[in-house]
């Protein structure tokens, strides 16, 4: 019980970090990636911003033995640079500058019922089930 | 350097890594959204749950920022729905080869100091510029 209202206010609390840092339009990501025009550099700002909240906290959060709610901490140990990893990267990224969005904003843009973003949000979940079946099998 | 936010974006960007700390202390898990959104449908139903709620939670917080600034910000119209369904068939499959996104390699791995985050997103980041100059500059569908 805890633990979902945790991640409801962390939702929320995310939401309105993409929507105050403009993450969530589109049209600034892409302004963000076209470094050759008339670049809008803001979004790295975004990830500094956040960056240097998580790169103190972790550090403390990760020395206790468990989290509050929960037994242990989640956290991927994989270290491996691989082919997949490098692949995989590469073609979200040809996505994000296809569209704009990212999974988080394609997410929180359905609270401004903007309609693409419908869109956007069952084509990922198609790329999701494609790779489960074509990839993992 | 058209319409360059840098103080909205700071504060934006720390109230995300607010949200990434919090699911981080209190329930041990990564804020990565596409992972979030893969284990809707994928992981045991006991998982499931707060998965909706984080995502329930995104939508609330744009809204809510929409409602209290008098819809400040801008929804897109327009734009060629093709690119729209490509795009994000490619960022969900990329995302789930690769492992992760900007939330879950950009900013949780990078803040965990991951080699394999750092790499992947220098990867995505280089090919969403390629990408859009690619689009706008040479083909000039955008």
């Amino acid at each position: 019980m805890k633990m979902n209202l945790v991640a409801l206010l962390a939702g929320i609390i995310f939401g309105l970090g993409l929507a105050l840092s403009q993450m969530i339009d589109p049209n600034k990501v892409l302004n963000f990636l076209d470094i050759s025009g008339d670049w809008d550099p803001s979004l790295a700002f975004v990830m500094m911003g956040a960056l240097a909240v998580t790169m103190i906290t972790f550090r403390f959060i990760l020395k206790r033995p468990a989290p509050v709610f929960e037994s242990s901490f989640h956290v991927s140990k994989q270290s491996i640079i691989n082919k997949s990893l490098i692949m995989g990267a590469a073609v979200f990224g040809i996505g994000w500058g296809m569209t704009g969005y990212c999974p988080g904003p394609a997410v929180a843009s359905l609270g401004l019922f903007s309609m693409e973003s419908v869109l956007m949000v069952v084509a990922i979940y198609a790329g999701f089930f494609a790779e489960r079946y074509l990839v993992r099998k | 350097m058209e319409n360059f936010t840098p103080i909205s974006a700071l504060l934006g960007g720390a109230l995300i890594g607010v949200s990434v700390s919090l699911l981080l202390l209190l329930n041990g898990r990564m804020a990565g959204i596409s992972g979030i959104m893969n284990g809707v449908f994928s992981a045991p139903k006991k998982e499931e749950i707060w998965r909706v709620l984080f995502l329930i939670g995104l939508i609330i917080g744009a809204a809510l920022f929409q409602f209290l600034t008098q819809g400040s910000l801008s929804v897109r119209d327009g734009y060629p729905l093709w690119l729209i369904i490509v795009g994000g068939f490619l960022v969900g499959f990329g995302t789930r080869l690769g492992s992760g996104c900007t939330s879950g390699h950009g900013i949780c791995g990078i803040a965990n100091f991951s080699m394999r985050s750092i790499s992947a997103t220098l990867t995505f980041m280089a090919s969403g510029m390629l990408t859009v100059f690619v689009l706008k500059h040479l083909v000039g569908v955008v």
